[in-house]
């Protein structure tokens, strides 16, 4: 139900008042309401959810958590090996 | 995909479970509130990676599994009216009200569509002036801003023939309602990521403080998830109780302002009944006064509809991490996803569904 999903926005309109856009999910485009994240620009990666972009992706925070998780595989790449994931 | 594959890389799922062995000394149970997060968890078997010592409790993050049979019973009766089309999300055709369910309206000839967001059922509205479109307004606060802009809408629209069924559920009041039995075991929590990209993360310090828990803010990936347990285990072994973002690519700390506004316009916090909890305070949303004329239940004669809950379901206890499903007498005998006995078995983001999916073969 709170599934949100990122992609990329590829158009921007307005339509009765109101601020659309194209997101592009792995090929897929989707008509997407923007008025949530007005100040979202052609190329931002928004996430949608039930059609609504409710947040702008936040490229340098995410470059944050895959450095937290570099810093925690060298930490950790010393232990023994674990079990796959399935 | 962008944002999708990173989150799922396994070099990254086995570093995060070996970093939460080197940080967990003592045994600490955790509830991850969404659904969702529960799906993810099970799916990917993130709690067999975690030591023994640390418990994943699913918490009662679905909002299909919460609604109440009086809401389903309420939207059964508006489904089945002929001058009516009624808009659901999918979740919801299946969840069993007190006679039948909405799949089963529809196969009697009710006029009961699929949508995937609110304002496709605006869009109906529009084309179908002399019919009464209805939208079934389910979630929490991450689907309260489109809700509330279809209303917007509507009414910008003059659409009086567009009502919604509203049975919106607030997070913080259900955390407080689990903290607050005294059968609770939960220690910390991974609060609902998208639910946070809303309201932002002050709503969570005051119960961080009051009741002493760690609360992170988590993301629905597997590499999210392990991340927020490791922030937490951190804090409960270092006594902390604080409020910290583990999905800061998307929830800032004061959340969405327009969304926030646009839900302030349309809706005001009211009681709400959870299924299998009860009623809690200040719990939910309903439509405010200047926008009543969008509210179904004022449009329908329904109010007087109640229900009890069925009892062989211990969708309560699951819901509030008192008990796990395989727990339930009834999984996968009585109460499969075919012929569910409660919404957490039919839910995508039920726990029950979850076991059934993806641990029933193995147990
Ligand atoms: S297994 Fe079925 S009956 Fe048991 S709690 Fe889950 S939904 Fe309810």
């Amino acid at each position: 139900m709170c599934l949100g999903i990122p992609g990329k926005v590829v158009e921007i309109r307005q339509q009765d008042d109101v601020p659309m856009g194209r997101v592009e999910f792995g090929g897929i485009l989707k008509e997407v309401c923007l008025a949530y994240t007005p100040e979202a620009r052609l190329g931002d990666y928004v996430l949608v959810h039930v059609g609504f972009a409710i947040s702008i992706i936040d490229e340098a925070e995410a470059h944050e958590t895959m450095n937290f998780l570099r810093e925690i595989e060298a930490a950790t790449s010393n232990d023994p090996p674990t079990p796959e994931p399935p | 995909m962008k944002y999708l594959d990173e989150y799922r890389d396994a070099e990254a799922v086995r570093g995060l479970a070996a970093a939460i062995r080197a940080a967990a000394t003592r045994p600490w149970n955790i509830m991850e509130i969404c659904g969702g997060q529960t799906h993810t968890i099970v799916r990917y078997g993130l709690d067999q990676m975690l030591p023994p010592q640390i418990a994943l409790i699913h918490g009662p993050g679905c909002p299909v599994c919460v609604t109440p049979v009086e809401s389903i019973d309420r939207a059964v009766a508006i489904a089945g009216r002929p001058e009516v089309i009624f808009c659901s999300f999918g979740d919801m055709l299946r969840v069993p009200g007190s006679r039948k369910d909405l799949l089963t309206v529809k196969s009697e000839g009710g006029d009961v569509r699929l949508v995937y967001s609110p304002m496709d059922a605006v869009a109906l509205a529009q084309k179908h002036p002399d019919r009464q479109v209805v939208f079934f307004a389910i979630g929490f606060e991450t689907t309260a801003p489109a809700n509330a802009m279809a209303v917007i809408q509507a009414a910008k629209l003059r659409l009086l023939n567009f009502s919604i069924l509203v049975s919106h559920v607030l997070v913080p009041p259900a955390m407080c309602a689990v903290l607050d039995s005294p059968l609770n075991r939960v220690q910390g929590f991974l609060a609902a990521g998208h639910v946070c990209a809303i309201t932002g993360m002050d709503q969570y310090r005051p119960i961080a403080e009051r009741y002493r828990v760690p609360i992170v803010v988590t993301g629905f990936e597997p590499v999210d998830i392990l991340q927020g347990i490791l922030m937490c285990i951190r804090q409960l072994e270092q006594g902390r109780a604080e409020v910290e973002n583990g999905y800061a690519r998307i929830v800032r700390p004061e959340g969405n302002r327009p969304a926030m506004e646009r839900i302030d316009e349309v809706f005001e916090v009211s009681p709400r009944k959870w299924r299998g909890i009860g009623e809690i305070p200040a719990s939910g949303l309903a439509l405010r006064e200047s926008y009543a004329e969008f509210d179904a239940e004022r449009r329908f004669p329904v109010a007087g509809i109640t229900a009890d809950e069925p009892t062989e379901c211990i969708a309560g206890e699951i819901l509030q991490g008192h008990k796990q499903p395989l727990e339930c007498p009834a999984f996968g005998t009585l109460c499969t996803p075919d012929r569910p006995l409660g919404a957490p078995m039919v839910s995508t983001e039920g726990a029950c569904a979850a076991y059934f999916r993806y641990r029933r073969r193995e147990e």
